[in-house]
């Protein structure tokens, strides 16, 4: 099948779907977009399958000849994207014909850009999913990032109605991202000092960022805890070892393990944290199970009910 | 037993403090009745020693909704038979070739290397949880005369198939990975195999025993040196 052929594979390209549920009994994790938001908005905005194969480009520097002509759009981080040389816009449909050059040069703003293409690329899932997880050695053409050469297959084809994303509607990819956590698991074995100082201090993103998990420093936390028993950890669980730093855990983490968790992120705020550069800071937030549930519902009915821009 | 929340879309239940083969069977107790009862609205379980997360779909139910069904499903978890669990056996190939750390085990234990693999293979281990990477299979217990810490430094390559050591619990790389546990064989069986159905020989819950065999053996069952 034809499609796209990849000339430059940038630094951290992934062929992915939403994610691998129902594989952790294999200790597959799940992998998946890190930025659910500006995942659903490529596929969004192309009238994709919500689940439909796109590529999270890490950092840029991604380049691909077309053979087909399609429809596309990226979503995700700012970064200087060409066709054929030519500027162009995030957030909006386009076109692009056999024979076309697309560029995705280095990420400017955020980290991770999303390129969507009509119908999604055509990759058979394994245990149910697309989602490339490179140490797994699973998903995606060959359970790899991109190399140069690779080719993505996909059918293409045209959309008639072009349409953007208002620039209000957009997620700000600023460098404070506050992180609302659901309190849980060993909550109880930090004591309040210790809870105050991890929901009242600034947090830094350290070098050790990568989909696994995103390692913070700061002030330090410690609990009462004494050797556990290995359990399950589900995604955005921040995890704080006995040097007192805590780690959010993302997509491609372990699925069990055995550190003491304050808790876990809700999912919109992992996508924004996974948008941030080293360097950058965030805040704890704690808010209730019934909040969270707020924010997931509104976010659900502001995505499905926002109306995108004619153009 | 006692619920807590994990996130916005999960909850892990503790069954005990410490593991035990009756408390393993109890979480094969509970996976089976939520599976019967909820399995609509769950993603994925995750059973580990002494507790099972549980993650469900937010866009078929809710917090609330799953925390009641959950308190039903973890009813009635007492009348399994904790030697239930499917019987395994997996050959291993022992030896100082295939098993570099088995002479510090002896050592520190006052062993030969023959006890060593003996008492390894004596036991009857139950695998308690599966993670780390795809198909490695935590198995307990091992017997506390050949229980070795892990190593201080972690090799860079551990290979496919090795069978180790760590504290009380034993396992068999599924690929070739770094790791710090202690090697006493080679396993030929294949852990993960993504291009079979199933994609493991185990699952958790079943009962594995280890059995000697020798290097030609290990080579004839397709075991790579």
């Amino acid at each position: 099948m034809s499609g796209f052929i990849v000339q430059q594979p940038g630094l951290l390209s992934l062929l992915l779907d939403r994610g691998r549920y129902g594989a952790h009994n294999l200790g597959l994790t799940t992998g998946g977009p890190l930025d659910f938001v500006a995942f659903d908005w490529a596929n969004r905005l192309l009238g994709n399958d919500a689940n439909a194969t796109c590529l999270e480009v890490g950092f840029g520097g991604l380049s691909l000849d077309a053979e087909i002509d399609s429809s596309f759009v990226i979503t995700g981080a700012e970064a200087p994207c060409k066709l054929n040389g030519d500027a162009i816009p995030q957030w909006q449909t386009l076109d692009i014909q056999a024979g076309d050059r697309l560029e995705i040069g280095f990420a400017t703003k955020g980290t991770r850009a999303y390129l969507a293409v009509r119908g999604g690329f055509d990759i058979a899932p394994s245990f149910g999913s697309t989602a490339t997880v490179v140490r797994e050695k699973i998903g995606g053409l060959h359970g790899d990032k991109l190399q140069a050469g690779d080719r993505l297959p996909c059918s293409g084809g045209r959309i008639g109605d072009k349409r953007r994303l208002a620039v209000a509607d957009r997620p700000d990819y600023g460098e404070f991202a506050r992180l609302r956590v659901v309190p849980g698991y060993q909550q109880a074995v930090f004591g309040p000092t210790q809870q105050w100082r991890f929901f009242n201090s600034d947090y830094r993103l350290t070098e050790r960022c990568d989909r696994m998990g995103f390692r913070l420093e700061g002030e330090t936390v410690h609990s009462n805890m004494v050797g556990m028993l290995s359990e399950g950890i589900c995604h955005g669980a921040v995890q704080i070892p006995a040097d007192g730093q805590p780690i959010v855990l993302m997509n491609d983490r372990q699925t069990i393990g055995g550190y003491p968790k304050i808790g876990s992120v809700i999912p919109l705020d992992t996508s924004r944290l996974a948008q941030l550069s080293p360097g950058s800071s965030v805040r704890f937030e704690a808010i209730s199970i019934e909040q969270a549930h707020n924010i997931h519902c509104l976010e659900q009915a502001r995505f499905q009910r926002c109306s995108l821009q004619a153009c | 037993m006692k619920i807590e929340i994990a996130g916005q879309n999960a909850f892990i239940v503790y069954f005990a403090d410490q593991t035990s083969a009756a408390i393993s069977a109890r979480i094969q107790a509970a996976v089976a009745n939520i599976l019967a009862t909820m399995g609509d609205s769950i993603i994925d379980l995750v059973p580990s020693y002494a507790s099972l997360l549980v993650i469900f779909d937010l866009d078929r139910s809710d917090h609330f909704a799953i925390r009641k069904q959950l308190g039903a499903a973890l009813t009635d978890l007492d009348n399994i038979d904790s030697s239930a669990g499917e019987l395994v056996t997996l050959p291993v190939y022992y030896g100082v070739e295939s098993g570099p750390d088995l002479e510090g085990i002896a050592e520190r234990a006052g062993l030969s290397i023959e006890q060593v693999i003996e008492i390894h293979q004596q036991q009857e281990y139950r695998v308690y949880a599966i993670g780390f990477a795809p198909g490695f299979a935590y198995l307990g217990e091992v017997d506390e005369r050949i229980a070795a810490p892990r190593l201080a430094t972690p090799r860079q390559k551990v290979p496919r198939g090795a069978v180790a050591i760590a504290d009380r619990q034993t396992a068999v790389y599924p690929a070739v990975s770094p790791g710090g546990w202690n090697l006493i064989g080679l396993c030929p069986t294949r852990m993960f195999d993504p291009d079979r159905t199933p994609s493991m020989p185990v699952k958790v819950g079943d009962r594995i025993r280890f059995e000697g065999i020798s290097r030609d053996e290990f080579l004839a069952q397709g075991g790579e040196l």
